[in-house]
């Protein structure tokens, strides 16, 4: 099992490393950083000066070498657009977005899985309608658009929330029920059919013949075999709200990671850029695995493959 | 962006949405603002940022002060000045001037920040501001004196606008980093806390000299960055913000039909003109023939535009520099009159009887470029529009690759046509002109001293730019400032948000 752990972290920095390979390639031909430094005033005089100084002059693959041989010291370089070291930037915007994130996943699950356990256990009901018709809203539903719907309604109107920014834990209440809100149809839509499958399953049909609680039916037998994928979906939904909450973090000013990454792919920011790459390719692989570590517990069968 | 019919929608729901909001900021003397950029370092040679420039002003000061409205020059941290020869200039400096660190100001700050921000190798990010200095030298503890790389008669407008006074011995301690963190100036405000692109706050300074700047009147100034305006417009209405500025033309007519809010707008320096490649540099391209140059001219509806999109205090513009600025003739320009039939007949004349198809570049302002595109098709210049961000089509440019292309250019609010005309006609990477002529003429105006001979060749550049028509110069940009009833503010053509002028109502 160690050496399985092993080998998956191992394989899972050369994962990172190539992610990070391609993307400081596609970024090299987008775009000359140059430019984009010296700003919308800068003369072409101005222009050469910071290529030299950067040493943009020099061949892709060298400097890519250089990246590669700090940020294995987990040296990123200075951003060039806010002058200040990429590390200390980059950890100053993760901790809104981890937090945006785990309350938003979270948020996610626990709407999610009840609505999905209980349309499936009454299909074509009310619930199920409503659990319908709430994950097509979500499906359908711009996340920017229902953010200002919110503000409207929740900063403004009712005056309960403060519009935008950070600075304490109301503010992220709208930010969280947006993102969740998003990620929440899939995880419904999985949890139902999931549900609906194992519930006709034979050994559901023998729980309950032998008299089991209705209740333990449903969470331990049932659940736990039905939420497997679920686990497995969650983990990839919440690789994808901390890379790629932008559109929230942009509507409700609250400055993080998502946001600093979008912004910096503008600017041609490519140290800041790279280091996000390489975070979020690490996010993604870390809640794979955890995924993984966390399914071998719920099926005891996948442990001995 | 798919935003812009929303915001209609948007602002139509917050104006339903905001009756009863309560205002609580006057109350603790605290000014809200937002800023729509993340500001990349607040010292100000380390960014290009208008953001940067509104707290630069508030933050240091400079040796002499532009008013806003007059444009006369006066002292600021100097009282006096004086041209010793064309390339040094003599200051007198202000006794009894404190930093806001404590540090007290003399010629020794000048020195250092001036031989700091001249050499090239420490980067100033906008080397135009400081390249024209060659270093600075203390003759006693007040006297100071500049010496100039060459003629440069725009100095005294660089001296009062980016060039900024630091404290030395800090300066030289935490550099450009360091005081973009805590910024240290002798300005009317002090930074108490730099959150870096996210929030900034400032207190007024109450050692402040008596400075022509004036004395601020509100105390604290809380300046919070939201990028998206619609946000921006809801922090408003929920009365978490006082005063916000840069709002779209859409959104402000909106807001000032409500009578919790004043919305003012003020033209800024900004001017918006195609760019053609007259000089061939793209390759074979109609635009090497003046007839079609000409024919551009005549197919734009200058006016239509104004009245139609950009709105507010925007102008037509028909000088390649912006009309405050100085040198900047107008009378010296032709002005092309919307002709649609007089550009087709020029077309025709030039070989084009059914007009041509080229590419069209732009990298802002979508719905203007759409709306040029439409006039040109209308005389029968069929257009492939590219639409690319900034960096890119300045790439492009400097290489000349571009036969036509919708720019901007803001001049850095420097009032001085050598700021746009110059930077463009001089046979730089950005000239699609290649005018011989035009050169010569630049060159005489921007290195004379006298100011009869600088207008005198300006007017001749501008003559033959605008003949030639190496240019269709279109309008002139506008800001709208929208704050609430507590606020009163004026704002000034030259985009510098004041935060010495903002009073309380």
């Amino acid at each position: 099992m160690l050496l399985f752990t092993m080998k998956r972290l191992g394989l899972a920095v050369l994962v990172a490393f190539t992610v990070s390979f391609i993307s400081f390639s596609l970024l090299f031909l987008a775009g000359d950083p140059a430019v984009a430094m010296a700003g919308e005033t800068a003369s072409g005089e101005d222009i050469e000066a910071v290529r030299r100084l950067y040493g943009f002059d020099r061949p892709m693959l060298v400097q890519y070498a250089d990246w590669l041989l700090s940020a294995v010291q987990f040296d990123f370089g200075q951003s060039y657009y806010f002058q200040m070291p990429v590390s200390e930037l980059v950890l100053s915007r993760l901790g809104v977005t981890m937090t945006l994130g785990v309350c938003g996943i979270t948020f996610a699950i626990l709407t999610a899985v009840p609505l999905g356990v209980a349309a499936a256990i009454r299909p074509n009901s009310l619930i199920d309608r409503v659990a319908l018709f709430l994950s097509v809203a979500g499906q359908a539903m711009p996340s920017f658009w229902f953010g200002l719907i919110l503000i409207v309604i929740f900063g403004i109107q009712l005056g309960w929330l403060p519009p935008s920014g950070a600075s304490s834990p109301a503010h992220f209440v709208m930010p969280t029920i947006v993102l969740g809100y998003y990620a929440m149809p899939a995880i419904m839509r999985l949890t139902r059919a999931g549900m609906l499958d194992v519930l006709s399953s034979d050994y559901i049909r023998t729980a309950r013949a032998k008299g089991a609680p209705e209740g333990r039916v449903l969470f331990r037998h049932a659940l736990r075999n039905a939420i497997i994928p679920v686990v497995s979906l969650a983990a990839v939904q919440m690789g994808f709200m901390l890379g790629g909450s932008i559109v929230v973090e942009s509507i409700f000013a609250l400055h993080g990671a998502g946001y600093l990454a979008w912004e910096s792919i503008a600017r041609n920011d490519l140290p800041t850029v790279q280091a996000l790459i390489l975070v979020f390719s690490m996010f993604y692989i870390v809640f794979t695995f955890l995924a993984d570590v966390l399914n071998a517990w719920l099926d005891p069968r996948m442990r001995s493959s | 962006m798919k935003q812009s019919s929303l915001r209609h929608a948007l602002a139509g729901l917050a104006v339903v949405a905001s009756a009863g909001a309560a205002w609580a900021d006057k109350a603790d003397d605290t000014l809200r603002v937002a800023f729509t950029k993340e500001l990349e370092n607040v010292d100000s040679y380390f960014n290009s940022s208008r953001e940067g420039v509104v707290l630069q002003r508030a933050i240091w000061d400079g040796l002499i002060y532009r008013d806003p409205v007059t444009n006369e020059y006066e002292g600021n941290l100097a009282t006096s000045w004086e041209w010793i020869d064309d390339t040094t200039i003599e200051f007198t400096l202000r006794e009894g001037v404190t930093f806001h660190n404590g540090d007290a100001f003399d010629a020794d700050d000048v020195v250092y920040t001036v031989n700091f921000v001249s050499k090239e190798e420490n980067g100033v990010k906008t080397q135009r501001n400081v390249n024209w200095m060659e270093s600075a030298e203390k003759i006693d503890d007040y006297t100071v004196r500049i010496h100039l790389k060459d003629n440069f008669p725009p100095a005294i407008e660089f001296l009062s606008g980016p060039v900024s006074m630091y404290p030395a011995d800090y300066y030289a301690e935490v550099g450009p980093s360091g005081m973009g963190r805590e910024p240290v100036g002798t300005g009317p405000y002090k930074a108490v806390s730099v959150t870096p692109g996210q929030h900034f706050v400032l207190e007024k300074y109450e050692d402040y000299h008596d400075s022509p700047k004036g004395e601020p009147t509100v105390t604290n100034v809380d300046i919070r960055t939201i990028p998206d305006v619609n946000t921006q417009m809801a922090e408003l209405f929920s009365g978490s913000l006082d005063l916000i500025w840069q709002v779209p033309s859409d959104q402000a007519e909106q807001l000032a039909q409500r009578d919790e809010f004043t919305v003012t707008n003020e033209s800024t320096m900004r001017v918006g003109y195609l760019s053609m490649d007259a000089a061939g540099r793209s390759g074979e391209t109609p635009f090497t023939d003046v007839r079609v140059r000409r024919a551009v001219n005549h197919a734009i509806n200058r006016e239509e535009l104004v009245n139609a999109l950009l709105r507010g205090n925007s102008t037509p513009i028909h000088t390649p520099c912006f009309p405050s600025q100085f040198g900047c003739v107008e009378e010296a320009a032709t002005q092309y009159e919307f002709d649609p039939d007089k550009a087709r007949a020029l077309l025709e004349e030039a070989g084009y009887p059914d007009g041509f198809s080229t590419e069209f570049y732009a990298y802002r302002d979508r719905e203007y470029a759409e709306a040029i595109m439409n006039y040109l098709n209308n005389v029968g210049i069929e257009v492939d529009f590219k639409f690319l961000q900034y960096s890119a089509l300045r790439e492009m440019n400097m290489t000349g690759d571009v036969p036509l292309s919708f720019l901007t250019w803001g001049s850095f609010s420097v009032n001085d046509a050598s700021a746009m005309v110059s930077q463009f006609f001089k046979h730089g990477s950005l000239d699609d002109a290649r005018d011989d002529q035009v050169l010569a003429d630049l060159d005489v105006a921007d290195s004379s001293t006298d100011p009869d001979t600088r207008i005198a060749h300006y007017t001749k550049a501008i003559e033959r730019i605008t003949d030639q028509a190496y240019w269709a110069p279109m309008f002139s940009y506008n800001t709208n400032y929208v704050f609430t009833k507590e606020v009163d503010y004026t704002p000034t053509a030259d985009e510098v948000l004041r935060f010495t002028t903002v009073e309380w109502n």
